[in-house]
């Protein structure tokens, strides 16, 4: 048992947890036909249930399940992925139907036409009345939470912020708070209104779908799963105190030591590279960091618009392009940071505290 | 007898007063009921079956929406007994649970307020999926964007009212990420450049930190700053966009189906 459970907190690490998300990720839409089996749909939700049920025997798992606050990400993790077998369901029919010539599941419905009354109108109320009942049922069961007074000499370790904004702060180590704490969320936001603009793929309007657009598909859903939810998840059941990686079965420890190791790209590039002292001039000093940047946001999408995306660029035209793939490059920007963290333990790529300015 | 009741009852000066259509078993009758009724006349008298599948919408937006109301009402109920001071924040958050009757209200509001992020997020995820924000739903999509945002934002600023250490804690982490915002921030890039005559234009004492916080830290200032956000400001603003939102939709030809291309 304890050995099961020492595997686990290790498979839950931030690299083997995000990474084996990633291939499970992937694996599900190149196998999309099979993971749309009702089988795979029962397979998934009970070995979730059984897995938090057997898991709640554990003091450690239970404690930090049973926050009141953490109710909703349980939730979430019921309904997302019934949601998306939902989706895969009636996307395969669909693709299959439109393969085989029939109509789609949205238009073969008799009559194709129907009075609201009662036919949205009573659904509506079943809804309504369901959501109450669940409402009063939790609010009964479960109280809301209430810590000690608000006290500003008393800082909590850990101090989170809501949960919904845990995926934020769960950048933080991996992005310093401007680009983790106001850039990229503008950027989200002003990314998620900009798609109606990018997407010029005229299929897939007013039905579900997965072949006409898997590209926009699987952009979208790398995003919510693996960049806001999964992170989510990490930040609220499996970091501790001082932000620490704690795994489900283990105890929130705020002694624990974990070495700082991290180097600056500039200190690999000067010291360990040519082996001299870092310049005194903050320019040359990181020049080597300037340079990647410089090429990852604008020399790389030349590159791109004439090789892997030159479909897109001769669809898109050239003010589309650019800003799709700069914001395909900043969401991109968060695995590739992940990744040079846990291969080279790189701590910034430009690195200016002076001025605040660290990338 | 129980059928001369209800001929009574339905054929009474008060009833046909309110009602003023027959039972909705005759078609003419059920699109009245739904196009004389100020509030079901959200919907058209009829709609496309393909449309208004739960399947197909999830009821994710519907759900949303009541939610907003649930969260309205109990939120208006709480505003009687809460007062945003910090003196008495904290103690009316006690006394909602053991003085007043019926004390859930907090919790239906806490509880109704983590839902409504979900249920958010699961609409804008359906609404994705199906291809929805395509032409001619762009800027629908977009007032949906803004919506989720305020949402967000609703759920923030509520979060500090309880006035207790894991609010005040909350709102200070997700308010500190403002001290690095680029030159507005006395921590971001750039501040450092703005100065007049060697004093620093951006500092702790003015930076957008301090304009949300009403202060340096998170304050009694703050307490007030937030609460009239989450019980006015940003009410107010997300029901003029829902409004949008809903006409939008029935002027955007109803809810999505399959276009032919
Ligand atoms: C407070 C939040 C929101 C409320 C109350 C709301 C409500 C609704 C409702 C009731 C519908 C009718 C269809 C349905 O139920 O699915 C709808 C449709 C729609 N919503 Fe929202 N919504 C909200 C947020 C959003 C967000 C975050 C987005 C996207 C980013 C969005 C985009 C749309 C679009 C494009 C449609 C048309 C869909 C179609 O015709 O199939 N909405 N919304």
């Amino acid at each position: 048992m304890d050995a099961l459970k020492a595997v686990i907190n290790w498979l839950c690490q931030p690299e083997p947890l995000i990474t084996i998300s990633c291939i499970v990720f992937f694996a599900v839409f190149i196998k999309l036909h099979i993971f749309a089996k009702w089988q795979s749909l029962v397979a998934m939700m009970s070995s979730i249930i059984l897995f938090t049920l057997a898991s709640a025997g554990d003091e450690n798992f239970r404690e930090i399940l049973t926050k009141p606050d953490n109710v909703p990400i349980i939730i979430i993790f019921l309904l997302l992925p019934f949601f998306f077998w939902l989706w895969a369901y009636q996307a395969c029919d669909n693709d299959v139907r439109t393969k085989e010539g029939r109509p789609l599941r949205e238009i073969d419905v008799e009559p194709k036409v129907v009075y609201v009354w009662p036919h949205l109108v009573y659904p509506e109320l079943i809804c309504i009345v369901v959501m109450t009942l669940a409402l009063i049922v939790w609010s009964v069961a479960i109280d809301a939470p209430m810590e000690e007074p608000a006290n500003p000499a008393k800082t909590p370790n850990p101090s989170k912020a809501p949960w919904y904004f845990l995926g934020l702060q769960e950048m933080l180590v991996y992005f310093d708070p401007w680009l983790a704490g106001v850039v990229f969320p503008s950027l989200i936001v002003g990314g998620l209104m900009a798609i109606p603009y990018i997407d010029k793929n005229p299929k897939g309007n007013g039905y579900y779908t997965f072949k006409e657009r898997p590209f926009a598909i699987i952009v979208f859903c790398f995003g919510f799963f693996i960049l806001w939810i999964l992170l989510v998840f990490l930040g609220t059941f499996l970091r501790g105190p001082n932000w620490n990686f704690f795994g489900p079965y283990e105890y929130w420890d705020s002694h624990k030591v974990v070495p700082l190791v991290n180097v600056n790209l500039s200190e690999y590039f000067w010291i360990k590279g040519l082996g001299q002292a870092l310049p005194e001039n903050i320019f040359v000093r990181e020049a080597p960091g300037f340079l990647m940047t410089g090429f990852y946001l604008c020399v790389l999408p030349f590159i791109m618009a004439k090789t892997v995306f030159k479909k897109f660029y001769m669809e898109l035209g050239f003010i589309r392009f650019n800003v799709f793939i700069i914001l395909f490059l900043s969401m991109m920007s968060m695995p590739i940071k992940m990744v040079l963290r846990w291969t080279l333990n790189l701590k910034y790529i430009v690195a200016i505290p002076e001025y605040f300015f660290n990338i | 007898m129980w059928k001369s009741f209800v001929d009574y009852v339905t054929g009474s000066q008060i009833w046909t007063s309110v009602f003023r259509h027959g039972t909705p078993t005759t078609p003419r009758n059920q699109a009245l009921a739904v196009l004389s009724n100020v509030f079901l006349h959200l919907h058209p008298a009829r709609a496309r079956k393909g449309g208004i599948k739960l399947e197909y919408t999830w009821c994710m937006g519907g759900v949303s929406f009541f939610l907003f109301l649930e969260l309205a009402i109990t939120g208006i109920l709480l505003m009687f007994y809460y007062r945003p001071t910090a003196e008495y924040a904290f103690v009316d958050m006690i006394a909602l649970r053991e003085h007043v009757p019926l004390g859930v209200m907090r919790e239906l509001h806490r509880w109704g307020a983590h839902l409504m992020v979900i249920a958010v997020w699961l609409h804008m995820f359906r609404v994705f999926l199906t291809g929805s924000y395509k032409p001619p739903r762009e800027f629908n999509w977009g007032v949906g964007v803004i919506l989720l945002t305020l949402t967000l934002m609703l759920s923030f600023t509520g979060y500090l009212l309880p006035w207790d250490q894991l609010a005040i804690w909350a709102v200070t982490v997700g308010t500190n990420m403002a001290r690095a915002t680029p030159f507005l921030g006395h921590e971001g890039p750039g501040a450092a450049f703005l100065t007049l005559e060697g004093v620093n234009l951006v500092h702790a004492g003015d930076d957008v930190r301090f304009g949300l916080l009403a202060g340096r830290f998170v304050g009694e200032a703050t307490l007030l700053r937030f609460y009239v956000l989450h019980c006015i400001a940003f009410p107010f603003i997300i029901v003029i966009l829902i409004a949008i939102h809903f006409w939008r939709v029935r002027k955007d030809g109803g809810i999505s189906g399959p276009v032919a291309l």
